[in-house]
């Protein structure tokens, strides 16, 4: 986050809204934003550049040889050794290897993955939707339900419900993913005491249903590892919003609107939550990022097939192409949604970009 | 939303949507492993040898009872007087699940693709190196001629693929075998379905020549955590877990006396040990790596086994679950399975330890600290693998019995120890293998042969053993055609390893594992009298295995879909007062 995002309390909106450049037209707020957004535009190239060159070595500093861990445990003669490494292009220099990945990385070959022989986009694209699926229910839930207790507790910050909403929070955010999930399955899946098995124990789908189906099967496996991601992530929103708009709390265009006789409900979703908003932007956009790259301890309890797992198998070979091609695309997806984040904040608040 | 709409849904209860026909019996496996190509030509991991066992059928199998060769799709074999021509006659009158005959031709086809295209190699490649040619000059006659004697041709673990569907393959290297389904095979199961860790669906082969099984459907289904695999049986979500390679003592604990759970504690295939790098080298002569160079002397590496108490190990690490160490092959490879004789044990003596490490020349400073030659204290390193809690323990228990004689050691826990091991760099090791039905491989990893060419080279050896003696036992044994002489000259290779003290077996840990009895009435362990379900040397689990009364196995209660229902129509019903609620606040207040 760049510090020139962060809010000023004291003139963030209200009824003197005239900044420096109040008195200038319109348009010219339009050039500003496009400089504005080219900046940041070309900032985020440079960054995936420096991701692309910094993933081929990077990994290359993981101890291991990927080709004696996959045949590990098997017959195999030395000549066969050789073949595998000239089949994956580990016998060249490694400058060769490097401009072979640069080359084709731009044309949006990621290369074959060692153990599953498949290309790397192909394994992507069969696990992003399911980590879509997962990780973007669970986002979707846990910032509308961080945003809401947020603004709750701030509003009525010191009060015993505020007191109780970020302890529980603070407390969930801090529990470990895994143990949380395990937990769950033990007592909503297997049925612990009183409480009947609810819900099934992992995977994404029994198989060997279509349609509708198909869907309300999918949607019960989903129950609780989204759950558990709501847990632990929405604690974080609920912090960042609570402590944004307490910033904004006892602001004087506050109390105009008081004054001007609204209620205390719309002042709040009218004029604080908004002139509040934007470091939960930042982080609504960081963690919307963070969703493509799964979420490995919760998708291996739940035996999700997403994105994270298929990161975690890559790194244990170590898989090169694999894990090349997971890193570039997870931070590529943090950089588009922060450069995005960077576009959208002049919407709401005018100030930046001009 | 697709988890309110889902859950909204009083549609298609659990109990419709897990099988596909009401009446089939279906038996779900838990598996962790994931699938790295369903391609016989390239698939090398357990989980997907085992599918292609399931699959397709190979020349020979394994007996259930004690892992000798039997007839597969070959009824029998015999080598030619010079012992260098194969011939099998093969099964006549089996068909491939879509109809068509399989004969002496599918199998020649196979062998010489793997001869002649390095793609298709990969997998299966060091079968048929001693192979000059393979021919098949009638649909029952397949014919192999080798370059030399070699008795492993009963043991040719390849998967004999259909010639008119395999030869449409343009590119070996990249075809997975896993987008078309059914696949055609002419095993006991037809591979139907594969979603990539999520599950693999096989239909029962009702026309199996052995017969088919009584499952209609196997299911291996993915829990990536064991725990949660453990959690999968008790609910019956499951039928079989097995774990990776095993249950761990506390979750058999936990499952021990459970109803309709019965534990399987079956004698293991491994062995576990303790190797010690005998001074790194290649082919060529040069000597690499910075192995102590104490341990170059045989009484030190002696003096240093007999002071592990094996018993201990077994008792406190594997909790049982294991059995003490011996020879290099574990007992229930029976007919290989060697011990060492009373006098030549190196039984758990640390008073001989001490004894022997004085004869050496090691003795002991005031302070009670081993010295080496360079007159410092002598302190080992041992690789031991971060994700293994028994490499862990076992080390504690090393560096206890070791300190005792007055000698240091560090273990050097690592995510990854291929890269010292390779390059020489430890001391000792911890080392396992799972071994085959045949011994061959186990063996060859000691022999010279298989040291790298050059110290910058990977071979295919285990730790660096190269001695003559070993290696002319190692090759009378793989040109001797007579099972009993061969198994002679086995032990004889086992015994010269075992005296040269560069590795001691400290245990055979069990394969656990459990099932549920009210799905599986009977299930076929191998060997037969007490062995294991999973991963066994050929399909006898699966093919045997008898449906208890409630057959199929993935059920759930419909309490659960209840539930689920009602929960979805609570959050449903909860949005819409929210959203009702806000329409009108907002009509009331606008500005």
């Amino acid at each position: 986050m760049t510090a020139d995002t962060e809010p000023t309390p004291a003139d963030t909106a209200g009824p003197v809204i005239t900044g420096p450049a109040a008195p200038g037209p319109r348009p010219r707020v339009g050039a500003g934003y496009v400089r504005y957004g080219a900046g940041k535009l070309g900032g985020a190239i440079v960054s995936l550049l420096a991701v692309l060159v910094t993933g081929f070595f990077l990994f290359r500093l993981i101890p291991g040889d990927p080709v004696k861990t996959m045949t590990g445990g098997r017959p195999v003669s030395a000549e066969q050794l050789a073949a595998y490494r000239k089949q994956f292009g580990l016998d060249l220099p490694l400058w060769q290897q490097f401009t072979d990945y640069c080359g084709k990385a731009l044309t949006g070959d990621l290369g074959t993955s060692y153990q599953f022989r498949t290309p790397v986009i192909d394994k992507i694209t069969e696990a992003l939707p399911n980590t879509l699926l997962l990780t973007g229910t669970a986002f979707v839930l846990y910032t509308a339900l961080g945003m809401y207790l947020g603004t709750r507790s701030a509003w009525r910050h010191g009060s015993l419900g505020d007191r109780v909403n970020t302890g529980l929070a603070l407390t969930l955010y801090s529990l470990p993913s895994f143990w949380l999930g395990l937990l769950l399955i033990i007592v909503f899946s297997v049925g612990l005491g009183p409480v009947p098995g609810l819900f099934p124990t992992g995977g994404m789908e029994a198989g060997g249903t279509g349609g509708f189906a198909r869907v309300f099967d999918i949607a019960h496996h989903l129950v609780l590892p989204v759950i558990t991601l709501v847990a632990v992530e929405y604690g974080q929103t609920l912090l960042v919003t609570r402590s944004a708009l307490l910033d904004e709390m006892g602001s004087d265009y506050l109390t105009t609107a008081r004054a001007k006789g609204l209620r205390d409900d719309l002042v709040r979703r009218r004029h604080a939550v908004p002139n509040a908003l934007l470091p939960t932007v930042t982080l609504v956009f960081v963690n919307l990022g963070r969703t493509v790259a799964g979420v490995i301890l919760v998708e291996t309890v739940f035996s999700w097939p997403g994105l994270g797992g298929l990161f975690y198998q890559a790194l244990s070979v170590p898989d090169l192409p694999l894990v090349q091609g997971l890193f570039l695309f997870f931070a590529s997806a943090v950089i588009v949604m922060n450069t995005l984040a960077d576009l959208v904040y002049p919407l709401f608040d005018p100030r930046v970009g001009r | 939303m697709a988890l309110t709409a889902g859950l909204a849904t009083p549609l298609a209860p659990k109990t419709q949507t897990a099988e596909a026909a009401p009446a089939d019996k279906v038996l779900t496996v838990a598996v962790a492993q994931s699938v790295d190509s369903l391609s016989p030509f390239l698939a090398v991991r357990l989980v997907s040898t085992s599918l292609l066992r399931l699959t397709y059928e190979y020349l020979t199998d394994y007996a259930p009872e004690d892992a000798r060769p039997i007839p597969g799709l070959a009824t029998s074999w015999k080598p030619s007087t010079d012992k260098l021509t194969w011939t099998y006659t093969i099964r006549s009158g089996t068909k491939w699940s879509d109809g068509q005959q399989v004969t002496a031709e599918d199998a020649a086809w196979t062998f010489n693709k793997l001869m002649t295209d390095e793609a298709a190699a990969t997998a299966n490649g060091s079968f048929v190196t001693n192979f000059r040619k393979v021919s098949a000059p009638s649909p029952t006659k397949l014919v192999i001629e080798l370059k030399k004697p070699q008795a492993t041709m009963a043991a040719l673990d390849v998967p004999i693929v259909p010639k008119h569907i395999w030869e449409k393959v343009k590119d070996y290297s990249k075809f997975n075998n896993d987008k078309n389904f059914p696949v055609v095979g002419d095993g006991p199961f037809i591979l139907a379905d594969y979603k990539a860790d999520s599950y693999v669906r096989l239909r029962a082969n009702k026309n199996f020549w052995r017969g088919a099984p009584k499952f209609d459907e196997l299911v291996f289904k993915y829990y990536k955590d064991q725990d949660a695999a453990v959690a999968a049986l008790r609910k019956g979500e499951v039928s079989f877990v097995a774990g990776s390679p095993s249950l761990t003592p506390a979750q058999a604990a936990s499952l021990e006396g459970e109803k309709n759970i019965r534990v399987n504690d079956a004698p293991g295939r491994r062995f576990y040990a303790l190797a010690v790098n005998p001074g790194a080298r290649s082919k060529n002569g040069q000597k690499f790596g910075d192995g102590d160079p104490s341990l170059l002397d045989e009484r030190v590496r002696h003096a240093l086994f007999s002071a592990v108490d094996r018993k201990t190990i077994v008792d406190k690490v594997f909790q049982g679950h294991a059995v003490q160490g011996q020879g290099y092959i574990p007992p229930r490879f029976s007919s290989y399975f060697w011990k060492p004789a009373a006098g030549q044990e190196l039984a758990y003596d640390p008073a001989k330890a001490a004894r022997l490490l004085d004869q050496a020349g090691y003795r002991t400073d005031s302070a009670g600290k081993r010295l080496g030659k360079d007159g410092k204290p002598l302190t080992y390193r041992v690789l031991c693998h971060a994700t293994d809690p028994n490499d862990k323990a076992v080390g504690q228990y090393l560096k206890e019995w070791w300190g005792k004689l007055g000698i240091g050691m560090t273990l050097d826990c690592l995510d990854n120890v291929t890269d010292p091991w390779l390059a020489g760099k430890y001391d000792l090791a911890f080392d396992g293998w799972s071994v085959n039905p045949d011994p061959d491989y186990v063996l060859s990893i000691h022999t010279c042969g298989a040291l790298p060419a050059t110290p910058k080279d990977t071979g295919a050896t285990d730790n660096f053993i190269c001695d003559k003696g070993f290696d002319g036992l190692y090759a009378k044994q793989l040109a001797e055609y007579d099972p009993a002489r061969r198994a002679a000259l086995v032990k004889q290779a086992e015994s010269r390893l075992y005296d040269l003290g560069y590795m001691n077996v400290m245990a055979y840990p069990n394969a656990v594992e459990a099932y549920r009895t009210d799905r599986i009435k009977s299930i076929e362990t191998m060997p037969k009298a007490a062995g294991n379900i999973y991963g066994q040397d050929g399909y006898w689990s699966w093919w045997s295995a008898v449906p208890a009364q409630s057959g199929s196995s993935g059920g759930q209660s419909s309490t659960g879909v209840i539930v689920g229902v009602a929960a979805g129509v609570l959050v449903l019903a909860g949005a819409g007062f929210f959203l009702a609620r806000r329409r009108r606040t907002t009509a009331d207040d606008r500005e």
